[in-house]
């Protein structure tokens, strides 16, 4: 087994550990904006391994899915933090 | 493939991997929001951006092909993690504290978090002005 193979393991586990800490924040949490840092920080993981995925499998075809994970968890966390401010998403 | 720029790659994945793990730690482990606040930062710009450089340095010198979504991805992840910060600290303050247990701004105006509108919010625990009765 390569360097490279025992650096995406060690990588991968990383961040499927780093999921399940962020899934209990989602679940016990002592207030809202805990479970909307928790769900942001989800995504962000989310990125980092589909692009760990990509490496692994040598192709190319997962940036765009980690594109959209970004986009999305950047604009459900605005929404989340707008509708506690205000009550309203697009006022 | 070199051996040297394998252990490149695998270093940056190594470090990106130790900060996604160190940033979810700090979401579990630290004692106030403000301060869980500052946990998951480090995964998004330095965990999520040394996977994104060691997988295009990955295609680059092992595969011949110079890609540059992961430079997009860097770029957009950089630009929105601290619009997402400033959001949820100011729903955290929203939610938490009265608006006469913070400091004053220092230009003499309030904070907009307790501005014109604040008195929609759903869950309210800001003494809002009165409103009249429609």
């Amino acid at each position: 087994m390569s360097i490279l193979n025992l650096a995406l393991m060690f990588a991968f586990g990383c961040f499927a550990l780093a999921q399940l800490l962020c899934l209990y924040r989602v679940m016990r949490a002592p207030g809202f904006s805990d479970r909307v840092l928790a769900l942001d920080t989800m995504a962000i993981n989310m990125i980092a391994l589909l692009t760990l995925f990509g490496i692994q499998r040598g192709t190319q075809v997962y940036f765009e899915a980690s594109m959209l994970f970004a986009l999305v968890g950047f604009i459900s966390t605005v929404a989340f933090a707008k509708f506690i401010l205000r009550g309203d998403v697009v006022e | 493939m070199s051996i040297l720029t394998e252990i490149l790659v695998a270093a940056l994945l190594v470090t990106g991997g130790v900060f996604g793990l160190v940033g979810a730690w700090g979401l579990v482990r630290l004692p106030d929001m403000m301060t869980r606040l500052h946990g998951p930062t480090k995964a998004a710009t330095l965990g999520v951006g040394s996977v994104l450089i060691a997988s295009m340095l990955h295609f680059w010198l092992h595969h011949g092909i110079l890609s540059w979504h992961e430079l997009l991805i860097t770029i957009f992840v950089f630009i929105t993690s601290p619009i997402t910060g400033l959001f949820i600290a100011k729903a955290h303050m929203h939610l938490s504290w009265q608006q006469g247990e913070l400091p004053r701004p220092p230009s003499g105006v309030e904070w907009s978090t307790y501005g014109e509108g604040a008195e929609n919010s759903p869950i309210v625990t800001v003494e809002g002005p009165e409103k009249p009765c429609e």
